[in-house]
């Protein structure tokens, strides 16, 4: 089966303050066209997880192979949106699409850029700057530009992390729609559990220092997911559970 | 659509179409301009005063009446005007082919290791000898033709520019470099659509800068080796002890620096629209 696949996982950095593990024997199986969602607490190694299945960082142990191809450095089959949008702030919404595309003639581009502006809900500000978006806009914009190449898979690094409560709500449905309509593997990053059980097909729960997969959890809840469901809620309250028990061993020890 | 489809940056006051309104609107336009002018306003004030007080004597310190005298002779017989587009036109030289060369330099150096490390040696040693020290040998290589003074303006004008080319450039931001790698962009359309932009307010920085220093270096080298120029207008005067006529070139180019300033402001403004700097408050 086709898939993401991550074995034995494992990442040091070399600190000021010395060596700081930040993967520690990662073993993950993402399917093909499924929506994983990660979840752990800030400085867990969540950004150097995907950042490592993009290809932004050499220098690992372990093995991170699509369609059993290891991955070894970045490529197009891997689409990539960051916490901030990194919208390039001189260029146009097109343009700033565009700048992903290699290939294609002109018009190829014209069309291919308004295809995915449609998509991501934003064919009338083409011509608009970054400057003048709204959070949310931008982060659209650069899904859009992220796709625009037509990856397997889309890696998310807590895109909605700073957005206002009601947004990213409105962003969550939104990305929803766009994996339904793309047929593409999705790979979401977030702190925010209630995220995490509304968008993934599973959740994987990521513990700190050093980094580590403590739990996948299957959601076979259908969608759209209705968050105030008891099922819905169970299932919060058991990842909730999980790391607040966590918390609560290291509180004991350190006493 | 969803919510948060909004332009954020609206225009946010109605225009002033209300009689009071506009008197409003013109009286702080009146206030900006007279802040602006005021202190220089004030300097002239006091000069005049302490002449007329006798505070100082004419031969080293013509009143400003007289020094607009000056100005209104030089100006009217046209000597003035010759002798400021000549300048002007030495600058303007100087300073094109200091730009066109920093650019290019500072866009090798900033782009190529290689190129950083075998230039980096002898700029660092020539960078710091004063463009005047180098008026000697300029008249024994050019004498003192036209050529004299180009080359002089082009060595103070290239530094700056190469220097903050090659900053603009360095400053390139990170997190762009890596959204370059992950959409596999080619080399050409990373230059041109990530490090030139995100690199121009460094360079205007530097052509604004370069175009200051073109204009000492025209009047320094005029004041030793020329027939005409400003800075000739000014050192003929001296020996003739004409102290007014020196002030009028003095004034000259400063007026000059300023004015060739505010174009290249202008300039900057219209290119880099993106960016929003603070302004004081
Ligand atoms: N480039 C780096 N150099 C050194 N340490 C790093 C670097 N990137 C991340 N780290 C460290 O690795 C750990 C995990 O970081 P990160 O993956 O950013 O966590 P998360 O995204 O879950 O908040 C942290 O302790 C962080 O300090
Ligand atoms: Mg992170």
């Amino acid at each position: 089966m086709a898939e993401l696949r991550i074995k034995t996982l494992v990442k040091r950095f070399s600190q000021a303050s010395g060596a700081v593990l930040a993967l520690d024997g990662i073993d993950l199986d993402i399917p093909s066209g499924g929506f994983t969602s990660i979840v752990g607490a800030s400085g867990c190694g969540k950004s150097t997880l995907l950042r490592i299945i993009a290809g932004l960082e050499g220098d690992f142990a372990g093995e991170v192979s699509l369609d059993g191809r290891p991955v070894g450095g970045p490529g197009l089959d891997r689409g990539m949106v960051f916490q901030e949008h990194r919208l390039l702030p001189w260029l146009t919404v097109e343009e700033n699409v565009a700048f992903a595309l290699n290939g294609p003639t002109p018009a190829e581009v014209r069309e291919l850029v308004s295809e995915h502006l449609e998509l991501v809900g934003l064919g009338s500000f083409a011509k608009a700057y970054p400057g003048q978006l709204s959070g949310g806009m931008a982060q659209r914009v650069a899904i859009a530009r992220a796709l625009v190449n037509r990856p397997r898979v889309l890696l998310l690094d807590e895109p909605f992390g700073a957005l206002d409560a009601m947004t990213k709500i409105i962003m969550q449905q939104e990305i929803l729609r766009i994996w339904e309509a793309e047929h593409i593997t999705m790979v979401l990053v977030t702190h925010d559990i209630d995220e995490a059980v509304f968008l993934g097909d599973q959740v994987v729960m990521m513990s700190a220092r050093p980094g580590r997969v403590k739990a996948v959890l299957p959601v076979s809840l259908p969608r759209p997911r209705d968050r105030s469901s008891p099922h819905f809620i169970d299932i919060r309250r058991h990842i909730f559970g999980s790391f607040f028990a966590e918390a609560e061993e290291t509180f004991a020890y350190a006493i | 659509m969803s919510g948060d489809i909004a332009l954020t940056r609206t225009i946010a006051a109605a225009p002033p179409d209300s009689g009071a309104g506009r008197r409003t609107a013109l009286l702080s336009g009146l206030g900006r301009t007279a802040l602006y002018v005021a202190l220089p306003l004030a300097v002239i004030a006091l000069w005049q005063g302490l002449f007329e007080l006798g505070l100082i004597r004419p031969i080293l310190l013509p009143p400003p009446t007289r020094v607009a005298q000056a100005f209104w002779t030089l100006g009217l017989s046209g000597e003035l005007p010759r002798h400021v587009a000549i300048s002007l036109l030495r600058v303007l030289e100087g300073f094109a082919i200091a730009a066109l060369a920093g650019l290019l330099l500072g866009l090798a150096i900033g782009l190529s290791k290689k190129v950083d490390r075998a230039c980096d040696l002898l700029i660092q040693l020539v960078k710091p000898i004063p463009p005047i020290a180098w008026i000697p040998l300029a008249i024994l290589w050019f004498g003192i033709g036209e050529a004299a003074k180009v080359y002089i303006i082009f060595l103070g004008a290239f530094f700056p520019i190469l220097v903050n080319t090659v900053d603009g450039i360095r400053q390139t931001d990170q997190r762009f470099v890596e959204l370059a790698r992950i959409l596999e962009v080619p080399r050409r359309r990373f230059i041109l659509k990530v490090v030139l932009p995100g690199a121009l307010p460094a360079i205007m920085t530097g052509l604004r800068v370069g175009v200051m220093v073109a204009w000492m270096c025209v009047v320094a080298s005029e004041l030793i080796a020329a027939s005409s120029g400003v800075g000739y207008l000014i050192m003929d005067a001296r020996q003739l002890s004409q102290t007014d006529v020196v002030l009028v070139g003095m004034i000259t180019i400063g007026a000059m620096g300023k004015l060739l300033d505010s174009l290249l402001k202008r300039l900057e403004r219209r290119l880099i629209t993106w960016k929003t700097s603070f302004g004081g408050q």
